[in-house]
């Protein structure tokens, strides 16, 4: 299958990543390329293959349900670009 | 000891239990390397206040008990360091300073060694050739139109240049062991698991894993033995004894069976490369070892396969950078979501933008299934054929990349192409393996080449073995003229 334009500023825009119009073009071509190049895969027949969700002989490990961090909110806060002394602050989200 | 700098880390640790040399004159000579170095581009921050400081604390109450007593040490930039900016490469992180450590670098700081900086890598170790950082392409040492490979190329160029004694990066798809070979030092992917992935900014968290890059064997031993370990803050760390691997160096390999699988032996390949194979197993059968030819039938889907897994975990990992807790925030837009759009758009470099793209779209609802889930079927094809080959051998040994460093620029317009230089590195990260690339030999440009060595998984103590036995009797030593200074 081929991207189009209007798929990729679709996806795009599920991303969280506006997309300069003048790329929009050699955007499309590399995406279209790796495409063909991932679609090797289709070649194989899976049918009867189980999907590989853990590399680990291990299932993930559970820990006591309890506090052992905390109070930090100074560190926390102290990289972001806008805050005030308690909270991040971002552009306005209601009228 | 005007030349210390050119040493092995465990000559080094010697000449400092010896009191040969104090840890500051150790630490003003790789100081004065790296000013001499600029040119190179391999560090991205330098902390030579903090490591002088460091360093005379050592000498004044040296305790020589420790793995990397008194030893400065540079880190990739993708390793969180506690109060020192660290950028991954990029410019969303490029004010980002970490309140807290990774357990990695921890880990070489309880064993006795410091900071000396941070070091240049491809934004978000999305690359083979070091030329999507945020702060620049570095260059390899070897020569001034090359580049060091990637993602952990100021890794390499600043280990093969002199300017740290050892060094650690992390490895998704090769990072560590496409750029060892291509500056011709040693580096070590560990087992998925063994170090832990605490504290380093995230990639694709299934393949990711940090690891050793260093002069020699031995040194890539005491590095792995300092940094590796259980780590309740790591879900996927493993929680074993940990392991003596310098002590228990051993360069016996008789009778050890080393499988050569055919599918390594790719179309185009240069046949230096073939020819370098065929070295490499010469050695290990004059070592007493038996080589028997394997077969890893779907290695050729494994780069496929790589390039959805690792894009959609990218692409769900990346999703944190909004513009909003830490990192860069872009000051256009009208409201919440085009800062986020805009911070994202001017915060990501191409490479990392294109990959979100890909992970974003094979995880997008209707895409599924045709594309992770597939792929996540096929890495399980891969894993088996492992898993079969090593019923039959102790391990596998193939070239670590299907060329020696190219030139600057040479790949950039063509992602594909820098994406095939990881075909012999990305089965080892899908299958969560071990392995090892070694300095084997030259080409004819007498740039470096380098061999894999593949282990079971937690089999790194054999594969430190056989790569021992192997540097031992290869007779290559990759000699880098110093053109910078």
């Amino acid at each position: 299958m081929s991207l189009d334009k209007e798929k990729i500023k679709h996806v795009a825009k599920l991303a969280r990543i506006s997309v300069d119009e003048a790329k929009v073009d050699s955007l499309t071509k590399d995406l279209n390329s790796i495409f063909k190049f991932i679609e090797q895969l289709n070649e194989l027949n899976t049918d009867k293959v189980k999907p590989l969700t853990s590399i680990l002989n291990q299932s993930l490990r559970s820990r006591k349900d309890e506090i052992s961090d905390g109070k930090i909110r100074e560190k926390i806060l102290k990289n972001s670009p806008k805050k005030n002394e308690e909270f991040f602050v971002v552009p306005k989200v209601v009228e | 000891m005007s030349n210390i700098t050119n040493q092995s880390l465990s000559k080094i640790l010697e000449s400092i239990k010896s009191k040969k040399i104090s840890s500051l004159e150790l630490t003003q000579a790789y100081i004065k390397n790296i000013e001499n170095a600029k040119k190179l581009n391999a560090f991205v921050t330098t902390t030579f206040d903090q490591a002088l400081e460091n360093a005379k604390k050592f000498d004044n109450k040296p305790n020589n008990e420790q793995l990397l007593s008194g030893v400065p040490l540079a880190v990739k930039d993708l390793f969180c360091t506690e109060n020192i900016k660290t950028t991954a490469g990029s410019n969303i992180l490029n004010n980002f300073v970490p309140s807290y450590e990774s357990t990695v670098t921890k880990n070489l700081w309880n064993n006795g060694a410091f900071l000396l900086g941070k070091l240049n890598c491809d934004e978000f170790a999305m690359g083979s050739s070091n030329e999507t950082s945020f702060f620049g392409n570095v260059i390899n040492p070897i020569g001034d139109h090359l580049v060091p490979g990637g993602s952990s190329g100021g890794s390499s160029s600043a280990l093969a240049a002199d300017l740290t004694p050892a060094t650690i990066g992390t490895d998704t798809g090769g990072s560590i062991r496409q750029p060892a070979s291509f500056t011709g030092t040693v580096g070590l992917k560990p087992t998925y698991g063994l170090c832990s992935r605490w504290g380093i900014v995230a990639f694709a968290s299934s393949l990711d894993q940090a690891g050793p890059m260093t002069k020699t064997v031995n040194d890539c031993s005491i590095m792995l033995e300092a940094m590796s370990g259980f780590d309740e803050k790591d879900s996927t760390s493993i929680n074993k004894k940990k392991e003596t691997y310098s002590k228990n160096l051993k360069d016996n390999i008789k009778g050890l069976k080393i499988g050569i699988p055919k599918e390594y032996r790719v179309d185009n390949m240069p046949k230096e490369i073939d020819e370098l194979w065929e070295k490499g197993k010469k050695i290990l059968k004059d070592l007493g070892a038996q080589l028997i030819d394997i077969s890893l039938p779907h290695t050729k889907y494994a780069l496929p396969t790589y390039y959805i897994v690792a894009p959609a975990e990218a692409s769900s990992n990346l999703a944190r950078y909004d513009g909003v807790r830490y990192g860069y925030r872009s000051q256009k837009g009208k409201d919440l979501i085009e800062m986020y759009e805009n911070t994202r758009s001017e915060g990501f470099g191409d490479e990392v933008k294109r990959r979100i793209l890909i992970g974003t779209y094979v995880l997008s609802s209707g895409y599924y299934d045709a594309y992770y889930l597939k792929a996540q079927k096929v890495r399980q094809l891969i894993k088996k054929d492992f898993d079969d080959s090593f019923t039959k051998v102790d391990a596998i040994l193939t070239p670590s990349t299907p060329s020696s460093a190219f030139k600057i620029g040479e790949k950039t317009n063509d992602p594909v192409s820098m994406y095939l230089n990881d075909i012999f590195t990305v089965p080892v990260n899908l299958a969560g393996l071990p392995a090892l690339s070694l300095p084997a030999g030259s080409d004819k440009k007498g740039y470096p080449l380098g061999l894999q060595l593949i282990g079971k998984a937690l089999d790194e103590q054999k594969i430190l073995n056989i790569g021992y036995a192997f540097e031992k009797n290869c007779g290559y030593k990759n000699e880098v003229k110093k053109w910078w200074s």
